[in-house]
């Protein structure tokens, strides 16, 4: 297996590691957009309570 | 909203990952026969096992959570195949990848340790298809279980189909008869493997979390709306008068 020469062998290297972070950055994006889901309803849902506390 | 030190542990992730990352590039030789792309390697390997821990995880749950039938486990278990099965999606990219600079091709069907990872990786896939087509909750989480044990057996055939592989195409760098990697690359390896775990182990547990926040969401908005509608029957129903005389009898 002869090692390809560092220009070449730069670019796939480059590939994996963007790929890795990339992967990274889009489960963290789903999580995020999860997370604001989750305080839209919270916020929601302590606004039903206060206004069932008050009447 | 977050477990108590998930902070902490999402900054000793970072912290390991990057000092993972400048020994990849800075400290570790440059392999005699790959050369640079083995720099591959540091990141396709632990996630492989990370990703390999994590379903053997899930299975060991899923037998907790048979044993106790407490959902905690079921969670648990439901969460590592999760984690793992995106950890899987990086380990066959990032394979691909390194195959295609060293062999030519993306993918070599002749190479049993590529395809038994795939066939792994596919059954796991299917966990999700099947979980969510039952309905009801405690039958899917028993299912779900005995998926994940079943599967779990598995991931150490898959262990041993590397070892026992009569083709070497896919290179074997722990143990072999040259006497396997050098001191730095080692290190190298082991602070990567350690911030991979890490990384697994953070975005499980942010997953968790995130699992227990929506199901106590839920139940909320469900005795909100059992108060709600309790509320409004009391108003709409024709109050009952109490005669004086039974008040006070």
């Amino acid at each position: 297996m002869p090692a390809l020469p560092l220009d070449e062998a730069g670019k796939y290297v480059a590939g994996a590691y963007i790929v890795f972070v990339a992967l990274l950055l889009v489960y963290v994006a789903i999580m995020a957009a999860k997370l604001q889901r989750i305080e839209r309803e919270l916020r929601e849902l302590a606004e039903r309570a206060e206004e069932g506390t008050a009447e | 909203m977050y477990p108590k030190g998930l902070r902490t542990l999402a900054l000793a992730t970072v912290a390991t990952l990057v000092a993972g990352f400048a020994l990849v590039f800075y400290y570790a030789p440059l392999d005699a026969d790959q050369g640079f792309i083995q720099k591959i390697f540091y990141l396709h390997v632990p996630l492989a096992i990370v990703a390999l821990i994590g379903f053997i995880l899930a299975a060991v749950h899923a037998i907790r959570h048979l044993r106790t039938g407490d959902s905690i486990h079921d969670a648990r278990s439901y969460i590592a195949i999760h984690i793992s099965v995106i950890f899987g999606v990086a380990v066959l990219v990032t394979g691909a990848i390194w195959a295609r600079a060293s062999w030519g091709h993306w993918w070599s069907w002749e190479e049993p340790t590529l395809v038994s990872f795939l066939i792994v990786f596919l059954l796991y896939c299917t966990y999700y298809p099947l979980r969510y087509a039952i309905e009801d909750r405690d039958r899917q989480a028993r299912y779900a279980s005995v998926f994940a044990i079943t599967a779990g057996a598995f991931v150490p055939l898959n262990f041993i189909a590397v070892r026992m592989a009569e083709s070497l195409v896919h290179p074997r760098v722990f143990a072999t008869a040259e006497g396997g990697m050098p001191a730095k690359m080692w290190i190298t390896f082991l602070v990567c493997f350690a911030g991979m775990s890490l990384l697994w182990l953070t975005l499980a547990r942010f997953e968790l979390s995130a699992k227990s926040t929506s199901a106590s969401l839920a139940r909320l908005r469900r005795a909100l709306d059992g108060d709600s509608v309790t509320r409004t029957e009391t108003a709409t129903r024709p109050t009952r008068t109490v005669p004086a005389r039974a008040t006070q009898s």
